[in-house]
């Protein structure tokens, strides 16, 4: 091979699919067929996934922190009921289009106050958006329902052939898709050379300038499509719960999304898919053996993550299975491969 | 002679302190002009408001005659000014495979694709192996930057400062913190610089200016002391009372 012809095959290592990969989603479709009686579980976890994915594209790839992301999942949410609500678009998919264009404008718009500064000003503009918007939630009644909600949202069928049942089974393979979706287009994306700029800035701002980056112009692009996806997750929300309340802009849930990144660790876009499955999982677990202090379990759990994979966090959940596939296989482990590893 | 980079009468200050003062250099096309002076004299300061990091208070910077004063660093990148920095500025989580082909691709307009995979365009692979290999970083071309030894990491800081294919470079101490093992590939690389490229050096290393340089400014508190061709600066009595002054300190 020639060094030129190398150097493209080493470049798109990353990007080439792996096996691990296509086991995961097939897991994953297995689940939907496995536990029938599971769905609304399943598809609260397929959710979170999307708008933990939303939040790695920013966090784990262009290294912006942020307390605020239910900005974003919160308008997402309430412009997904209106439009079912006012029948101004009916058709699901269209309506969950519309209602991720309506967040990314959002997204777009305050991308401006959040590249601005170094990370703490990213966290306290984040989080004031978020708290903004809920209050602005809570005054304009008329529209939002205010702290009632909107209720009584009536989900047509999807395409106007498939119905929204009642256990909640079309709700999932909808999510499913969504997410699968979605998560194709940020996987083309990050190994795209705008993908490896973002990481270049994360990396080092000032050397990624010295070649050329316009880094304000990529942190305003990734922050306005992460807002699309969380838009999106906030709209399917809706669309499968048949409700928007003020919680969807409530500071716990981005800080909840948060955890899900530590917990799945960043910047390799699996991190929230695994962490999301594991941070509903462990909230269920401890939920029941404890129902009153299961907050304090997650803390635990979350300090001891912390401590022992300190620069490592997206790394430990590959282990296992990596450990797997060394064993069987006798080679050197390829499940996700990790993009970054500080 | 035309001029590639030139500066009028720069000003700059930190609160009181006037760390450039009224600095106006001339750099000729293609020449290996070195910008000399002691610790402290404000060299860096020069190379920030050359590149754009840092804003003058007063004065122009012209590149090829035009002045590029007010804009941000990444268009001077894209005009031509490229700079290596004295203490490495690399991106430690990736590969030096990544780190040019970042560099390739901006240079080639190709750094905002989003959809088109790394790796799939011919010209940008073509010219990552031709500097991987220049710049002998083939063999570590996957290995995270971090984990390289410090003279690979030189190698690389002036590789990407190459593959912008800059007309004018600026090498802020090429082969500071280099050991004396691998500083020989640090000069060999310098040294085969093309002829069309403008090169201003900084450096404190005064064998690399003499051997490497065409002509000489010397910096003192943020002013001009003289200028010249290196013999001429060598005799110049006021520049060795500089430096034997600075040694007779470090004595």
């Amino acid at each position: 091979m020639s060094a030129s012809s190398d150097v493209g095959f080493h470049a798109q290592r990353q990007a080439r699919w792996h096996y691990g990969e296509a086991a995961f989603w097939l897991i994953v479709l297995a689940c939907g067929f496995a536990f029938p009686t599971r769905y609304l579980i399943m598809t609260d976890i397929l959710r979170l996934a999307l708008f933990a994915m939303s939040l790695d594209l920013v966090l784990g790839y262009a290294g912006i922190v942020s307390l605020g992301h239910a900005a974003f999942f919160g308008v997402g949410a309430y412009a997904a009921g209106l439009l079912a609500l006012d029948g101004i678009v009916n058709e699901p998919v269209l309506a969950l289009v519309v209602a991720g264009l309506v967040a990314m404008v959002l997204g777009f718009a305050t991308s401006f106050l959040v590249i601005r500064g170094a990370d703490l000003t990213r966290l306290m503009v984040t989080l004031g958006i978020a708290l903004l918007l809920e209050a602005l939630a809570e005054r304009f009644s008329n529209l939002t329902g205010g702290t009632d909600g909107l209720q009584g949202i009536e989900m047509q069928p999807i395409f106007g052939e498939i119905p929204f049942d009642m256990f909640g089974k079309t709700g999932f393979f909808y999510s499913l898709a969504v997410l699968f979706l979605l998560f194709l287009f940020a996987r083309r994306v990050v190994h795209s050379p705008f993908g490896l700029s973002l990481r270049a800035i994360k990396n080092n701002p000032l050397r990624a300038a010295a070649i050329g980056i316009p880094v304000n112009r990529r942190l305003i692009a990734i922050y306005t499509l992460a807002a699309f996806y969380a838009g999106i997750a906030g709209a399917l929300f809706t669309q499968t719960t048949a409700i928007a309340s003020l919680d969807v802009f409530a500071f716990e849930r981005s800080a909840d999304l948060m955890l899900v990144l530590v917990i799945g660790g960043t910047g390799y876009l699996y991190g929230g898919l695994v962490g999301a499955v594991l941070f509903r999982m462990l909230q269920e677990l401890f939920s029941t053996i404890t129902p009153q202090y299961w907050q304090f379990w997650i803390g635990l759990v979350l300090v001891v993550i912390v401590l022992i994979g300190r620069q490592r966090l997206h790394r430990w959940v590959l282990y296992l299975p990596n450990l797997v596939i060394k064993q069987i296989a006798g080679r050197k482990a390829v499940v996700a491969v990790p993009e970054s590893d500080a | 002679m035309t001029i590639a980079l030139e500066t009028q009468n720069l000003e700059k200050q930190f609160g009181g302190l006037r760390v450039t003062r009224d600095l106006s250099l001339k750099i000729e096309q293609g020449a290996r002009h070195a910008l000399i002076g002691p610790n402290g004299a404000g060299k860096t300061t020069v190379i920030n408001q050359l590149t754009g990091v840092l804003k003058p208070n007063s004065g122009r910077i012209l590149l090829e005659g035009q002045d590029i004063t007010d804009i941000p660093v990444h268009k001077r990148v894209l005009r031509g000014l490229s700079r290596t920095f004295q203490i490495n500025q690399l991106y430690p989580d990736l590969t030096p495979l990544e780190t040019i082909g970042l560099a390739v691709s901006e240079r080639l307009g190709h750094g905002g694709d989003w959809w088109r995979r790394m790796g799939t365009r011919s010209d940008v692979n073509g010219e990552i192996a031709d500097l991987l290999t220049r710049f002998h970083l083939l063999d570590v071309m996957n290995e995270q930057t971090v984990t390289l030894p410090y003279g690979k990491q030189r190698l690389l800081e002036i590789a990407v400062a190459i593959a912008g294919k800059p007309r004018v470079l600026l090498l802020d101490e090429p082969a500071a913190g280099v050991p004396e093992s691998e500083r020989h590939d640090i000069l060999a690389v310098v040294g085969s610089l093309p002829r069309d490229v403008t090169v201003l050096l900084i450096e404190h290393d005064m064998d690399l200016v003499f051997s490497f340089a065409d002509r000489i400014s010397v910096l003192v508190s943020g002013a001009l002391l003289t200028e010249g061709p290196p013999e001429q600066v060598a005799r110049d009595p006021q520049v060795k009372a500089v430096y034997l002054g600075e040694e007779a300190v470090n004595v």
